[in-house]
């Protein structure tokens, strides 16, 4: 964190990030309206009463906004812990055992990092019945093998090293080894992807949502899109209603993932040498 | 010459086809697609159902079910479509010119396009342009594909009615020609190919550029330069020819994502392609349809991805001895 402060764009999108994470704790606080009453001003443009205009069943489209931010936030970052717990375990458990069990783990990683994630994220929200944790759980299941990629090849070069020699010379287990001594130097890669994975969350919420896989209790930015879409906004010319919520999915991916590019420069030895 | 090496990748991309279809199988098999039939019909008698799981073969042991579907899977019968109880399979070829239209034109458009931008970017490294550039295209990728869509129907359907702002064709119209219907469809092609490419150009151009960047600052370069060559024939004849290469496996990696933006992208545009299929078969839990969809984009993207291997190996002679 304190290594991200020193740049100017790390300074950037701490600062965004942490007004999105303010509006989803605070969003219902400062929504003006009820984002959920229905009006008769069906549509209407921005106006000093809905500074951002209404919806098709005239709702305020600000206070759905900030509302909607919530959803983002908490999926985007839920689903990215899961997946840091998957790529971390699959990355540390193959990378350092070896052998049988690592080709077998490999396979597997290879085939999530194949198979084209949207789809799958469909079929598998599908299937389920759409709410806020499966949705959690779909993205986290399919967005952990390029996590996993990165610790692996990581673990393989940290076993080399000679603290770990040492550890096993001196009789540790391989369980202590992985964990004192593997895992926390692993650490600073699993969190650089993580928050990348978070951006990619983010974006696969909104997706789904906006295909009609979202949960149907909670205004999100990609629901607010399929609600509008769905309506007819663009052909209607309801501008105010399209592009403040794709504007804040945009301006929140961007963020994060500068953030996450800042954090790959420092940890990613890779990527150091070049610069 | 390392002919191990290509055989190695086609046993993996045959293995991960193998993966597919196992889990395909037990997702739609065992999780959705029979109890999902079964519960159609609350009011079918016992002796119903047994006849009903003995014609969808469900009363086979599993492995017997899977030889089954694998069977029936290489002989393209992917079921029948919930929705419009025509088989799976024409649906899917229907669908598939439209979305290989789609496709191609915004792969190209995306390739010609990022690569020249890519060129321009690595020649001015940390100019002004080189920043605007950076930064225009990280906020194509972090902008929802669909919203870009939206955006650009505003705009260039609505505000200024210039395009058509969905369907494939002009509804009801009789074409004098061939040539004035294929002029219709191009017209309707534009709106959704100009989405397609915005959402593949930030990578080609990533890619183009620090490729550009690594050429440029090798000895090679500076040998060419040193021999009075001029700088613009130094980057056409020499620099950017090499720096091609990556370019190659990017447009097959970057296919399983465009899969994935097909899906909102041509459901906003009404673009009748494999997307839109998906899109309809999501709402109307079409499981057949989702099924067979799921496996053409999983298949193309295998194939691509050796197809890029296959490619490297005939292009880039250090894989060869590697």
């Amino acid at each position: 964190m304190r290594r991200a402060l020193e740049s100017k764009r790390g300074r950037f999108s701490l600062v965004v990030l942490a007004l999105f994470v303010f509006v989803a704790i605070f969003g219902s606080l400062l929504a003006p309206d009820d984002p959920n009453a229905s009006s008769t001003d069906v549509l209407a443009g921005p106006s000093s009463a809905h500074l951002l205009g209404t919806t098709e069943v005239g709702s305020d489209v600000l206070s759905q906004l900030l509302v909607g931010a919530r959803v983002s936030i908490v999926v985007g970052f839920s689903a990215a812990v899961i997946s840091a717990v998957l790529g971390a375990a699959v990355g540390l458990v193959g990378g350092y055992f070896g052998g049988l069990t690592d080709r077998v783990l490999d396979a597997f990683e290879n085939w999530f990092l194949v198979i084209p994630q949207l789809p799958l994220m469909v079929v598998l929200a599908r299937l389920l019945n759409p709410s806020l944790s499966v949705l959690i759980l779909v993205i986290g299941l399919t967005s952990w093998a390029g996590t996993g990629r990165v610790v692996r090849s990581q673990v393989l070069t940290l076993k080399e090293r000679a603290f770990v020699e040492r550890a096993r010379a001196l009789g540790a287990s391989d369980w202590h080894i992985i964990r004192r001594h593997i895992f926390p130097n692993a650490l600073p890669l699993i969190f650089a992807n993580t928050v990348l994975i978070v951006a990619v969350a983010i974006l696969a919420e909104a997706g789904l949502s906006f295909l009609g896989l979202g949960d149907p209790t909670h205004i999100s930015w990609g629901t607010m899109l399929e609600n509008g879409f769905d309506a007819g906004a663009p052909s209607a010319g309801a501008w105010w209603y399209i592009v403040p919520p794709g504007l804040c999915i945009t301006v929140l991916v961007f963020a994060i993932g500068l953030l996450g590019y800042v954090f790959e420069q420092k940890v990613n030895p890779r990527l150091g040498e070049r610069i | 010459m390392s002919f191990r090496w290509l055989v190695g990748k086609a046993g993996a991309a045959l293995l991960t086809l193998i993966f597919v279809l196992v889990f395909n199988f037990f997702l739609f098999r065992v999780m959705g697609d029979p109890t999902a039939q079964l519960a159609r019909l609350p009011r079918a008698t016992p002796q119903e159902i047994v006849q009903l799981r003995h014609a969808y073969g469900l009363d086979k042991p599993l492995l017997g079910q899977f030889v089954d579907y694998v069977g029936d899977t290489a002989r393209l019968d992917l079921g029948i479509s919930q929705r419009t109880r025509r088989p799976v399979w024409s649906e899917i070829g229907d669908a598939l010119p439209w979305t290989l239209l789609l496709i191609g034109t915004g792969t190209l458009l995306a390739t010609i396009v990022g690569t020249w931008l890519g060129i321009v970017a690595a020649t001015r490294r940390g100019s002004r342009t080189d920043d605007g550039l950076l930064g225009f295209s990280l906020f194509t990728y972090a902008a929802p594909e669909y919203w870009i869509g939206l955006i650009l129907i505003l705009i260039l359907a609505v505000a200024l009615p210039i395009f058509p702002a969905g369907l494939q064709v002009t509804p009801g119209k009789e074409f004098s020609s061939w040539f004035a219907h294929a002029a219709d469809v191009a017209e309707h092609l534009v709106l959704p190919a100009i989405a397609l490419t915005l959402v593949l150009l930030g990578q080609y151009f990533v890619i183009m550029r620090s490729s550009m960047v690594d050429v440029l600052t090798e000895d090679f370069i500076t040998v060419k330069r040193a021999t009075g060559l001029p700088w613009h024939r130094v980057v056409r004849r020499h620099a950017v020819p090499n720096a091609l290469l990556p370019l190659v496996t990017l447009s097959a990696i970057q296919f399983g994502y465009v899969m994935g933006g097909l899906i909102t992208i041509e459901t906003i545009f009404s673009w009748p392609g494999l997307g839109l299929l998906e899109f309809d078969a999501i709402n109307s839990k079409d499981f057949p349809v989702l099924q067979g969809a799921f496996l053409v984009f999983a298949v193309a993207v295998i194939t691509l991805n050796l197809l890029a291997d296959v490619l490297y190996f005939f292009l880039d002679p250090r894989v060869q001895t590697a």
